[in-house]
């Protein structure tokens, strides 16, 4: 038997190429939605960059306009965070690898259905409920510990403070980052935690042997999607925050600084043409945060995990 | 260092199914002890008895007596971590800690036992355990580099090294050359004899000429039926063992007339 000429190809099958082709197409399809989110953002934004002194009221140009809001938006963003990661990892643990299977699969259950919740309830009951419901704890903060400068006060009396907002944002960021974190830990290989636990390493030296290690990357990734939830919320945090261009670390006062997305929302319907833009701008931005932040975390995870596989 | 292990009537169960029953026997110190037996006898649920590493399947328990030189395994106030850290284990397929280093690996059980060490010590428990583990020389210029970047046997020698760095007193082998290579292989091999000057090993293999090679006592574990629990048909010196058995089933088994 010879060897066909080189023009003729092997036969593909239909069904291969089909399959092949949607999934191509849904790649792409995403990549051209990316992609024209930020034409928008860039065409309509535009005029906004350098806009007449006016429309920026109270400030003066489009960057101490979007200062302060850029600002809010990762101050929120990062009280979210520290309160929700932690909470979330642990969470997860449970449920992967100290829960009984009668207990671990409820609750995995419950904490899915929070992120069913839609954000504009988690606002309300943030702005009504929760708000009040700290003012106890940000008096205990202020009386005590006012020397750090999280807690300068003066205390708030409504309870709408940066605080609020960020465990509001937390209690949206923990469903995500537990059930990602949650499939990471469980796909621990087997044979790694037998070898731990083969060397008389309790259940925690286990995970922080075996588990841990092999979570990382995944770990930055669930962070990761909680990050971008945190940092494009928008009712919650405008339901929750009355807002004051300012920069301030205190979390615990009524002066607060709006994040980005909180401050489109409230705005955006009453906006002129021109203010249009500059909210838009202010969108562009916020891409441009959430983008590099992204790229940073992958970087220091790559950079980390190239120490050890060669 | 190296114990003997006495075992009586040991019933092992997985919830309510009975996995392994009654099985009898002594391990000596200081002697390689075989297992075969068939796939699913139950051989490696037994070698995980004895240092409760079949626990981490829920539902698993025992009854009966596991005795290592006196003291029983499975008392109501015995911590399982505590006997793992007395009995160590070498698995199937080589599994170094991805993240580690070679240094870090072989000294990964002795940072759980003890809060610091000091670095020469440190050093000292290295390379005493990688000579041990015949690797020495092969990695003794690159301990830093990742234990995943060895050849399989390679890792599955530091995984012995990594085992006997906190000096247990009996080394569980399940199947230890089984993804291996015959060079592999009879590099393990030749260790297994080194080392049971100064540890007792129990090893699970499927080769029966490994068992004829490396051991001093063989136990043979069938099933009567499937679905039945597996149980020790033949315990004895390995010579008499593939020579002159006492069970016709076993001699049936080591022969390959199966059944």
């Amino acid at each position: 038997m010879s060897v066909s000429a080189p023009s003729v190809k092997p036969p593909r099958r239909v069904g291969d190429r089909l399959f092949a082709g949607a999934a191509q197409g849904a790649a792409l399809i995403i990549m051209l939605a990316l992609a024209g989110v930020f034409v928008f953002l860039f065409i309509e934004g535009l005029p906004g960059l350098h806009a007449d002194e006016r429309i920026y009221q109270p400030a003066t140009n489009f960057a101490s306009y979007v200062g302060p809001l850029v600002y809010g938006t990762v101050l929120a963003a990062v009280v979210a965070l520290v309160i929700a990661v932690p909470f979330a990892i642990g969470v997860a643990l449970f449920i992967s690898h100290y829960a009984p299977p009668r207990i671990a699969a409820p609750i995995a259950y419950v904490i899915d259905l929070l992120a069913a919740v839609p954000s504009v309830v988690y606002g309300l009951w943030g702005g009504l409920a929760l708000g009040q419901a700290t003012k106890p704890v940000i008096n205990w903060l202020y009386d005590n510990l006012d020397f750090i400068p999280f807690f300068a006060g003066p205390p708030s009396v409504t309870g709408r403070t940066m605080l609020t907002a960020g465990i509001v944002l937390a209690i949206m960021v923990v469903p995500i980052t537990t059930a990602i974190s949650r499939e990471v830990f469980a796909q621990t290989p087997r044979l790694h935690e037998e070898a731990a636990m083969a060397l008389g390493a309790t259940r925690w030296e286990t995970i922080r042997l075996a588990v841990f290690p092999y979570a990382k990357s995944g770990l930055v990734s669930a962070v990761m999607l909680g990050l971008g939830r945190a940092l494009g919320e928008t009712m919650a945090v405008a339901m929750v925050l009355s807002a004051t261009p300012i920069v301030t670390l205190n979390l615990i006062s009524d002066t607060n600084p709006a994040t980005i997305a909180s401050n489109i929302a409230s705005n955006y319907k009453e906006a002129s043409p021109d203010r249009q833009a500059v909210l838009i701008a202010t969108g562009l931005v916020l891409f441009a945060v959430t983008f590099a932040v992204n790229f940073l975390a992958r970087l220091v995870v790559a950079r980390s995990e190239r120490g050890v596989t060669r | 260092m190296a114990k003997s292990i006495d075992i009586s009537d040991l019933d092992i169960y997985y919830g309510d199914f009975k996995a392994v029953e009654g099985v009898n026997m002594t391990i000596r110190a200081r002697a390689v002890t075989a297992f075969i037996g068939p796939s699913g006898c139950g051989k490696s649920t037994f070698l995980r008895a004895l240092n409760r590493m079949h626990e981490v399947i829920p539902g698993a328990r025992v009854e009966g007596k596991v005795m290592v030189s006196g003291q029983s395994l499975y008392e109501p106030g015995v911590d399982p971590v505590a006997v793992r850290r007395q009995i160590g284990m070498v698995f199937q397929r080589p599994n170094p800690f991805p993240t580690m280093s070679i240094y870090d690996n072989v000294l990964a059980g002795n940072r759980l036992n003890s809060k610091k060490i000091k670095k020469a010590e440190a050093d000292a428990i290295v390379e005493k355990s990688l000579r041990s583990a015949n690797l020495w020389t092969e990695v003794k210029d690159r301990l830093n580099k990742p234990g995943m970047g060895l050849s399989g046997g390679q890792q599955q020698r530091l995984c012995i090294a990594r085992a006997i760095a906190v000096e247990p007193q009996v080394l569980l082998m399940d199947e230890p050359c089984s993804a291996l290579d015959p060079i592999s292989t009879s590099a393990i091999e030749d260790l297994i004899h080194e080392l049971k000057a100064d540890y007792t090993i129990v090893i699970v293999t499927h080769n029966m000429q490994q068992a004829a090679r490396v051991s001093d006592d063989t136990g043979f574990f069938n099933l009567k039926a499937a679905g039945q629990p597996g149980h020790l048909v033949e315990f004895n010196p390995t010579n008499k063992m593939f020579t002159n058995p006492d069970e016709e089933s076993t001699e049936a088994y080591i022969s390959g007339r199966f059944g």
